[in-house]
Order: C-alpha cells, then sequence, then structure tokens
C-alpha cells in the first residue's frame, strides 16, 4: 500500500492523518504536495499523524526535514503525533528525534502549538 | 565440514523504482525463509531498498541500457555463523565513500537527502563499497544467520 493522506482542521491546527509507506516516488512527493498545498493555504500551524505509517525509507525521512524545514522558514511550525516504534527508532538513530516536537497524544500536541 | 555457498538470487533488474520494490519483495521473503524475525527482516528490507534506490537513481541514473545486479546468498561453515550477504551492482560512474558526508554531524542533520550508506550500516552486521569492473559501483550487505533450533 502506498501513502494515504487527509486533511483535517482542529481548531487552527492542521492535522494530516498519514497511513501507509513514505517512499522515494508517490510516497514522498504526496506527503510534499500535502505539505506545500497547506503551506500554500497560509496554514502555519500543521500536526503531522504518523500513527498508521508503517515504513519509511530514507526519502521520507528527506520530506519530514524538508517539510519541517519549509514550515519553520515560512513562520510557522510543524509537529509530529504518533510515532510507530520502527519510525521513532529511525529518527533516533539518524539523531532527528530531538529535532521534532514529537507527540503521543492528539490533544497534547494540539494544546502544545502557541 | 566443507563450507558451502547456496545461491539464492541471481537476477539483473532495469533501472527503475519498480525494481526497488521487486527485489526488496524478493530478498524479504529470502531472509524469512532462512528464519530471521520480524525485526531483523525490517533491517534487511529498508538495507536493501536505500542500496537498490542508490543503484537505480544516484548509480545507473534510470538509464533504459543499464541494469542492477542482485546476488543473494547463504553460507555455511564450520565454527562461524551462516552468513546471508547480499550483494548490489549498478553501472553507475561511482563514487568515493570518504566523500559521502557524515549524515550525523551537526550541519548534515537537516539534509534532505545523504542517509541511505549511514542506514545499510547501522542495519547490518557489515557492508562494503567498491568499485565494480568494469565500470560501476558494488555493495555487499551481510547479515549472520540466526541459528535454526
Amino acid at each position: 500500500m502506498s501513502v494515504k493522506l487527509n486533511t483535517r482542521q482542529v481548531g487552527d491546527v492542521s492535522v494530516v492523518d498519514v497511513s501507509g509507506r513514505i517512499t522515494l516516488g508517490e510516497g514522498s512527493s504526496a506527503l510534499r504536495d500535502c505539505l506545500r498545498d497547506l503551506m500554500a493555504q497560509n496554514n502555519k500551524k500543521i500536526l503531522l499523524n504518523l500513527s498508521e505509517v508503517s515504513y519509511i525509507d530514507s526519502s521520507g525521512i528527506g520530506e519530514l526535514v524538508s517539510g519541517f524545514t519549509t514550515v519553520a522558514n515560512s513562520g510557522g511550525t510543524l509537529k509530529l503525533l504518533g510515532l510507530t516504534r520502527r519510525v521513532k527508532d529511525l529518527l533516533q538513530i539518524t539523531k532527528l528525534y530531538t529535532v521534532f516536537d514529537v507527540h503521543e497524544e492528539e490533544a497534547h500536541a494540539i494544546r502544545a502549538f502557541v | 565440514m566443507e563450507p558451502t555457498l547456496k545461491t539464492l538470487l541471481d537476477q539483473d533488474y532495469p533501472s527503475t523504482l519498480q525494481s526497488v520494490d521487486d527485489a526488496e519483495t524478493v530478498i524479504l521473503q529470502a531472509a524469512a525463509d532462512l528464519g530471521f524475525d520480524e525485526d531483523e527482516q525490517h533491517r534487511i528490507g529498508m538495507s536493501v531498498r536505500e542500496c537498490m534506490v542508490n543503484a537505480v537513481v544516484h548509480g545507473n541514473r534510470y538509464n533504459r541500457n543499464k541494469v542492477v545486479h542482485v546476488g543473494v546468498t547463504h553460507s555455511c561453515e564450520a565454527g562461524a555463523d551462516d552468513k546471508f550477504t547480499v550483494q548490489i551492482v549498478d553501472q553507475g560512474e561511482g563514487f568515493e565513500v570518504q566523500e559521502v558526508p557524515d549524515p550525523l554531524q551537526e550541519n548534515n542533520l537537516l539534509s534532505h537527502s545523504g542517509r541511505g550508506l549511514f542506514l545499510m550500516g547501522a542495519f547490518m552486521d557489515d557492508v562494503k563499497v567498491r568499485k565494480a569492473v568494469p565500470v560501476g559501483t558494488e555493495v555487499t550487505l551481510v547479515k549472520s544467520v540466526p541459528p535454526r533450533n
């Protein structure tokens, strides 16, 4: 299964529910396009819910990093929600876990946006 | 006991992203058949995926006239762990391993790319990169096979 993305609004936070595989090709480009669209619509608070992401490769990590820096450079904030054990391991191995603001509960993550 | 070497895969793949999926699927099945648990299968599969992407995208640059050769073996030798070995060879211009930036260095942490080789090293027991003859890059990924009960 490739990636599926569904965007919903919780207050002024755009929550993107991501499921499937974020890998080079369709998966990573779909995530890139989604974040680009949100930024174009001036959504500055973005929460990526990765709890249903079964697999992510280095290209997918690259998209997360690019999304993080693009949103930040535009004055916005991107946070991560619900990492699976394998995705968490991957971010820890690559020393990115502490770069991202990671949350386990959606309500907590929403409140963390200033 | 004489050392044995069993070939599990010996195939050329076209330089497409579909080949990345195809090679990963076949090698994951071979790893499962040898008794690797799900976490180890995941690590092997990801290493193969990263290596195949490098071969298709950076090595062969999607060139239809170039192939990626994939070989997989299971070797047994008395007094040593069995080895599961994946060899992936592209036909690209090659690169110098020592010139690949360290993705863990602070300046590179937020780079979009450059983590593939690092992840292979993190997930496999041994990774060797060398120039192939006459052209290209040969990457060898090795994992010890879990003992059978």
